[in-house]
């Protein structure tokens, strides 16, 4: 029963035409991501959807640093809303988790408090003339993409597969705390019975590990990492995972929200460089994926097309594992193919520790 | 208080402690969100002036774990978000460690939105201040021209893409609303408590030696 629990949180996803909302983080640190995201809609899925120069930040890490107050964050999404609306678009999709938390906590609150509905629309009329219907479908990229999951399935050219054995991989999935655990019914399969990444693992032939720690907060805490004195809790969430998904020896992992993505990523570094542990099989650390590199790679997409150069735990290991053709020579090289150097090497990719993480036979 | 997330976030709270049970900042540090909503409904100010003023209301990450899960249906979390508000409107944010590192947060997320449009900008992230980035970061940071124009047509330029240049019409959109919302207000409070505070623990000034000082110190008293 509990494998179909998802089921009881369905939500109506858009089909086509949407406005597309970047992301902060995801911009910054995967940025071939996004440009995945658009290339599959566009070319391999042949939907509409709209990049617009005009839209700025929701300022949603500012909002939970708390230095933006509620009024300013409404406003803001407000004038997001505004430029969809103005653009001739009704379903608005995000690339953001922190974000689509937001909009859907915003819209949930003039639901609730009309009269801070009616406030913000007289803010955004005073500060830019603008004027906004609320979006028809509000989705978060993922959504969109588990949509298309069978479409994506029947277009695939790697299945999440050991090439050698035939076995499913396995991916440990991280949805991200603000994607459904505000709203859990705007999430599909809802904060604990997450299934918006799984249920595209499972359409692409891989399975997704089950382990104790699936629900916990990757560790990001907004204020928690971004002062330098509290990273602490940061890293030591994260660690948390680490030990409770190691012993069910998954492939890779795979994040919803970009800031998990690049958080699970980066403490494995720093957990090697300052511990010697690793989490992964050889003494090195578990390839850290985007659904977007997910769905590219299952489509036969250039590993390095899609930004996978810019992650710090190498994510060969899987590629090999896929069957996945790269040229090794190509990772480092710059626009235009111009060699710009290779980064230094880290312990979490050079199997060069002392001990590893005890993982359980 | 007025704030929505208060009438939102709590009532008749029955103190059954899931939303302690299930916190990453309870794990971490000495942090108990259900004595917090404890102390907010029982209404006695003076307690809620001594929270408002100590480390306690800062540790809380927001990630709302404690949301989904509260069998009353209420959200410590949002209660947080209404009290860290409160603390910065009455000043008492900069008696507290953790508190005052609400300038750093101004300093470098708020002053980011403003300039460029975004929370984080790829500049932002210096390495020798995010060592746990890693030398796959500082060789993207030391090439960012040669690497992000791969992924992005408008690379720090106006147009449409990923880190694309925010025009000078949007930014100003962005700050007239942060004028007539309430933001800007809210900023300049921030450092307006801050410079007093700054003074007072005998600097000259909330300068950058301030600012490091908030941004790095961590007493460990925390745990």
């Amino acid at each position: 029963m509990k494998r179909s629990s998802w089921k009881e949180y369905q939500k109506e996803i858009a089909d086509d035409r949407y406005y597309y909302a970047r992301s902060c983080i995801r911009q910054n640190f995967f940025p071939g991501s996004e440009a995945a995201f658009l290339d599959i809609m566009r070319n391999d899925l042949g939907k509409d959807v709209l990049d617009d120069p005009l839209h700025t930040s929701c300022t949603g890490i500012g909002y939970h640093s708390d230095i933006v107050p509620l009024e300013t964050i409404m406003t803001v999404v407000a004038r997001q809303f505004a430029l969809m609306t103005a653009a001739g678009y009704e379903n608005f999709t995000s690339s953001c988790i922190t974000s689509f938390g937001i909009y859907t906590e915003i819209l949930e609150t003039w639901h609730e408090f009309p009269e801070t509905e009616a406030r913000t629309r007289e803010n955004l009329f005073k500060a830019t003339g603008r004027e906004f219907r609320i979006p028809r479908n509000i989705a978060h990229t993922s959504d969109v993409i588990f949509h298309n999951r069978e479409q994506i399935a029947a277009r695939m050219v790697h299945p999440l597969m050991n090439v050698e054995t035939g076995a499913p991989l396995k991916g440990v999935e991280h949805i991200g705390c603000h994607y459904a655990k505000i709203f859990p019914k705007s999430g599909i399969g809802g904060s604990e019975f997450p299934y918006v990444l799984a249920g595209m693992i499972e359409a692409w032939g891989g399975e997704v590990v089950d382990y104790p720690e699936r629900r916990h907060c990757c560790g990001f805490g907004f204020r928690n990492y971004l002062v330098q004195a509290n990273r602490g809790y940061s890293v030591a969430n994260s660690q948390k995972k680490f030990a409770s998904m190691a012993p069910y020896r998954p492939d890779f992992i795979v994040c919803n929200c970009p800031g998990c993505a690049m958080f699970l990523d980066k403490w494995q570094y720093t957990i090697a460089e300052m511990e010697g542990v690793t989490y992964g099989p050889n003494g090195r650390g578990i390839p850290v994926i985007t659904y977007e590199e997910m769905a590219g790679l299952v489509l036969g997409y250039d590993p390095w097309q899609l930004g996978m150069q810019m992650h710090q735990v190498d994510v060969e290991p899987l590629l090999d594992k896929m069957g996945v053709k790269y040229d090794p020579d190509a990772k480092y090289l710059g626009n235009n193919g111009k060699l710009i150097g290779k980064p230094e090497q880290a312990v979490v990719n050079c199997c060069s520790q002392e001990r590893t993480y005890e993982v359980r036979q | 208080m007025e704030d929505v997330r208060l009438q939102e976030g709590l009532s008749a709270c029955m103190n059954c402690g899931v939303c302690t049970g299930v916190c990453p900042a309870a794990e971490f540090y000495n942090y108990d969100p259900r004595q917090i909503v404890t102390i907010v409904q029982s209404r006695d100010d003076e307690a809620i002036e001594r929270l408002l003023k100590s480390d306690t209301i800062w540790y809380c990450g927001e990630c709302m774990s404690c949301r989904p899960r509260c069998p009353r249906g209420n959200t410590p979390g949002y209660v947080i978000q209404a009290l860290r508000t409160l603390s910065q409107k009455l000043g008492f944010f900069v008696e507290s460690e953790k508190g005052r590192q609400q300038l750093a947060l101004k300093r470098t997320i708020g002053e980011s939105i403003l300039a460029t449009g975004y929370c984080v900008h790829p500049k932002l992230v210096k390495p020798e201040m995010h060592p746990e980035q890693g030398p796959v970061w500082s060789w993207i940071y030391d090439h960012d021209t040669d690497l992000f124009p791969k992924f992005s047509p408008n690379y720090m330029k106006e147009g449409a893409g990923a880190v694309r240049r925010i025009s000078d019409d949007s930014l100003q959109e962005l700050k007239r609303i942060f004028e007539v919302s309430g933001g800007m207000e809210f900023f300049d409070n921030i450092e307006r408590h801050s410079e007093r505070k700054a003074r007072e623990m005998g600097y000259e000034s909330a300068d950058q030696s301030y600012l490091n000082d908030v941004y790095t110190t961590n007493s460990g008293d925390h745990h």
